[in-house]
C-alpha cells in the first residue's frame, strides 16, 4: 500500500497542519502581547517626551526648547533617549545626535531607522515634529534592547514550533501506525474470510476498548453468518437426502411399472414420466451443486491444473457436436502456467460454455476458444457467432433459471451459467460477457495464484 | 453371488433387494452401520452396497474398518451427496465405486457387474481383447472386425476398449464419462451418444450383426 494513501499518513498530516495553524496563532498572540506591548510603551514614552518639549517651545520659545533638551541630556537619567533639534537645512542645533538620519524626512510622523550616530548602526524609533519657520524636532529611543528581545522571541518561537510540529508528526505517525496495525489486523482476517476460511476470527486484546468492541461485534456477526451458512448447507444436505430419497423411490416405482409387460399402452406413459422425473432430479442436483459450491461447502482439491489440457479434452468431447451442427471450431492456446483449482469443476465450466456457444451458433458459424496469459492471470475466452445476449439481459444470465427469451425453445435448465459463475467465483476468477456483434464472447480470467 | 446391502432407507433397500433377487443374487440387508459391519466381517459376501449416511456407524467408517482389516471385497457406495469431493472421500475410504442417489437400477446393476468382474478377473495385464469377431490388440493398438482393420481415433479406441473390457455388460453414460473421459461432470447434452454412434458407425457399418447395442433407459452394451 502506498504510504500517502494510508489513513495513518493522512491523519498525521491533518494533525500537523492543525498544529502548525495553532502554533502561528499562539505566536501571533505572544508577539502582540509582549513585543507589541513594549513597542507601544516605547512609542508612548516618546509621545510624552515630545509633547513635553513642544510645551517648552510654546511657552519659552527656541531658547526654552534648547535648554530643555540640554537639560534632559545632561541629567542622563535615560541613556536610550535620542534628541535632535534641527534647522531648515536639517543641520543640528541641539541634541545628542550628530546628524539628521538619512532615511528620516522632515515631515511629521513616526519613523523606524538605523542610527549611525554612535559610530555603529543602532536600531531606533523616533517621532518627528515640524515646528514653525522650518525647524524640526526629532525625539526617539534606542530600541536595540527591544530588537534583541524581538529576535530572541522570533527564534524561540520558530524553534519551538518546529520542534512541536516534528514531535507531533512523529507521535502522530507512531500512534496512527499502532491504530492502523489493529485495523490491518481486522482487514487481514476479513480477507481470509472472504477467501473462504470461515473459521477465522478477529483477535482481541481483552482491553474492551473500541477496537476490541469492534472485533467482538465482527466476531459475533461472523458467528451468526457461519451458523446461517451451516444452516443453509444443512438444509441443502437434508433436501438432498430427505427429498431426493422419496423422489428416488418414485422413480424406482415407475421403473418397476415400466417393466410390467402386460400393459404395453401404459408403458410409454410411464417411461415419459421417468424422463420427467429424471429432468426434475437433474435440475435439483444442479441447484444443490451450485448452492454447495457457493456456500463454501465444496472443498477444492488444490491441485495444479493445466487449463490447456482441460480445454483440449473438452474440445475433443464436443468436436463431434460441432461437426454435426456444421460449426467450425478454432483453438488458440498459448503456453500458460498452471492454476490451482479443481480439475473436474473447471472442465465443467469449459463444457458449459462450449455447449452454450455451440447451442446458440447457427450452422456455418464459428466458435473460437482461446487461452492467453495476461499479467498475473490466465484468460480463457470462448467466442461464438450466434445472436449474442440482449444488452439488458447481460448482467442477469448467470442468475438461476434465468433464460434469455429467444433461448427458451432450446433444451436446458437455465442453470448452466449459474454453475459457471459459481465455479468461477470459487476460483476467484472474473467472468465477463461481451457482445461482439455478431456473437458473444465469454471470458474467464483466472488469477495464477488462485486458491 | 451374495451381496450385502447396508442401507437405512427401507424402500431403497427393498428396491435394490428385489431387483438383485430377480437377477439371481442372494441379498442380505443391514439397516445400520453396526449390523452391517458385523455381517460384513462374519459372513462371506461377493460385494457390498453401502449407503454413506447410516445410523450408529456411518458408511465411510464401515468401509475404512473393513479395509483396515485387509478385506478386499468390492464396495459400491450409495449416497445422496453427489459432489466430487464426497466421491473422492468415499473412494479414499476404500470404496471401489460411487453411485449418487437417485439412481436407475440399470446403473446400479451395470456398476455392480463391473465391480464383480474386476474382482474376479486375474491381475495379469491383458494384451488382447476379443468380442465375437471384434479383436483389439492393446500393444499394437490395432482393431480388427472380421479380419478387417478399423481405423479409430485415440478417444474412440479408449471408448471401444472400455466397452470390450465390459463386453456383454451394460455400461452407462456416466460410467463412460468417468472412465473414458476421466472427468466427473454433468454433460449438458447427449454428447456421449454422439461419440457412441460414431464408434458404432465404424465398427458395425456393413456388418450383418450389430455389436454395439443401445440398451433403452440404461446405456450401451457391446456384444
Amino acid at each position: 500500500m502506498k504510504i500517502y494513501r494510508t489513513s495513518a499518513f493522512q491523519l498525521t498530516v491533518w494533525y500537523a497542519v492543525m498544529l502548525a495553524v495553532s502554533m502561528v496563532a499562539i505566536a501571533t498572540f505572544l508577539y502582540w502581547s509582549t513585543i507589541g506591548f513594549l513597542q507601544r510603551q516605547t512609542d508612548a514614552t516618546i509621545e510624552v517626551e515630545i509633547s513635553g518639549l513642544r510645551e517648552q517651545y510654546e511657552l519659552r520659545g527656541l531658547n526654552g526648547l534648547n535648554r530643555a533638551i540640554g537639560g534632559r541630556i545632561q541629567r542622563g537619567d535615560d541613556p536610550d533617549a535620542l534628541y535632535l533639534f534641527a534647522n531648515r537645512q536639517l543641520r543640528p542645533l541641539a541634541g545628542n545626535m550628530k546628524a539628521w538620519p538619512e532615511l528620516v524626512s522632515r515631515d511629521d510622523g513616526w519613523y523606524s531607522f538605523s542610527n549611525q550616530a554612535a559610530g555603529h548602526a543602532v536600531p531606533a524609533r523616533a517621532r518627528v515634529l515640524a515646528l514653525p519657520e522650518g525647524l524640526v524636532l526629532l525625539v526617539g529611543r534606542d530600541i536595540s534592547d527591544l530588537d534583541r528581545l524581538l529576535h530572541l522571541a522570533i527564534t524561540g518561537l520558530a524553534w519551538g514550533s518546529g520542534l512541536v510540529i516534528a514531535l507531533s508528526l512523529a507521535g502522530g505517525l507512531f500512534m496512527s501506525g499502532k491504530v492502523l496495525k489493529r485495523v490491518e489486523n481486522i482487514n487481514e482476517t476479513s480477507r481470509k474470510i472472504v477467501r473462504g476460511d470461515f473459521s477465522q476470527r478477529v483477535a482481541t486484546r481483552g482491553t474492551q476498548d473500541e477496537f476490541d468492541q469492534l472485533a467482538d461485534n465482527l466476531n459475533h456477526m461472523l458467528e451468526q453468518i457461519e451458523q446461517l451458512m451451516g444452516g443453509i448447507r444443512h438444509v441443502g444436505d437434508s433436501i438432498a437426502h430427505d427429498l431426493r430419497t422419496p423422489l428416488t423411490r418414485l422413480r424406482h416405482s415407475l421403473e418397476e411399472a415400466a417393466a410390467e409387460k402386460n400393459q404395453p399402452a401404459l408403458r410409454q406413459q410411464v417411461e415419459s414420466s421417468i424422463r420427467e422425473a429424471d429432468q426434475l432430479l437433474a435440475t435439483f442436483s444442479a441447484l444443490l451443486r451450485i448452492a454447495r459450491i457457493e456456500s463454501g461447502g465444496y472443498k477444492v482439491r488444490g491441485e495444479q491444473v493445466q487449463l490447456n489440457s482441460i480445454v483440449n479434452d473438452a474440445m475433443e468431447l464436443y468436436e463431434v457436436v460441432a461437426e454435426q451442427r456444421k460449426i467450425g471450431v478454432t483453438r488458440k492456446l498459448a503456453k500458460v502456467p498452471t492454476v490451482a483449482g479443481d480439475r473436474d469443476l473447471i472442465f465443467q465450466l469449459v463444457v458449459n460454455l462450449l455447449d452454450n456457444a455451440l447451442k446458440y451458433t447457427p450452422p456455418g458459424g464459428e466458435v473460437t476458444i482461446s487461452v492467453t496469459e495476461e499479467d498475473s492471470s490466465i484468460l480463457l475466452s470462448i467466442t461464438d457467432t450466434g445472436s449474442g445476449i440482449p444488452a439488458a439481459d447481460i448482467d442477469k444470465v448467470t442468475q438461476r433459471f434465468y433464460r434469455v427469451d429467444d433461448s427458451r425453445k432450446e433444451p436446458g435448465s437455465g442453470l448452466g451459467l449459474s454453475l459457471v459463475r459459481a465455479v468461477a467465483d470459487l476460483h476467484a476468477a472474473t467472468l465477463m460477457f461481451a457482445n461482439m456483434y455478431p456473437g458473444l464472447r465469454v471470458s474467464v480470467s483466472i488469477p495464477v495464484e488462485s486458491t | 453371488m451374495r451381496i450385502l446391502v447396508i442401507e437405512d432407507d427401507k424402500a431403497v433397500a427393498k428396491y435394490i433387494g428385489k431387483g438383485l433377487d430377480e437377477l439371481g443374487y442372494t441379498v442380505d440387508v443391514a439397516p445400520d452401520g453396526k449390523e452391517g459391519l458385523f455381517l460384513a466381517t462374519s459372513e462371506h459376501y461377493d460385494a457390498l452396497i453401502v449407503d454413506r449416511m447410516l445410523p450408529h456407524i456411518d458408511g465411510l467408517t464401515v468401509v475404512q474398518t473393513l479395509r483396515a482389516s485387509n478385506r478386499t471385497i468390492p464396495v459400491l457406495f450409495l449416497s445422496a451427496l453427489g459432489e466430487v469431493d464426497d466421491r473422492v472421500r468415499g473412494l479414499e475410504a476404500g470404496g471401489d465405486d460411487y453411485l449418487t442417489k437417485p439412481f436407475a437400477f440399470s446403473e446400479l446393476k451395470a456398476r455392480l457387474d463391473a465391480l464383480l468382474r474386476r474382482s474376479g478377473s486375474s491381475d495379469a495385464p491383458l494384451t488382447e481383447l476379443v468380442a465375437e469377431d471384434l479383436n483389439m490388440d492393446l500393444l499394437t493398438r490395432v482393431v480388427l472386425r472380421g479380419g478387417k482393420v478399423i481405423e479409430l481415433q485415440p478417444r474412440e479406441f479408449r471408448l471401444l476398449e472400455y466397452m470390450m473390457r465390459h463386453a456383454g455388460q451394460v455400461v452407462t453414460r456416466t460410467m463412460l464419462l468417468e472412465h473414458v473421459w476421466d472427468y466427473h461432470f454433468d454433460p449438458q447434452t447427449n454428447v456421449i451418444d454422439v461419440h457412441v454412434s460414431r464408434l458404432r458407425a465404424k465398427i458395425d457399418k456393413g456388418q450383418d450383426k450389430a455389436l454395439l447395442q443401445t440398451v433403452r433407459g440404461a446405456g450401451y452394451r457391446l456384444g
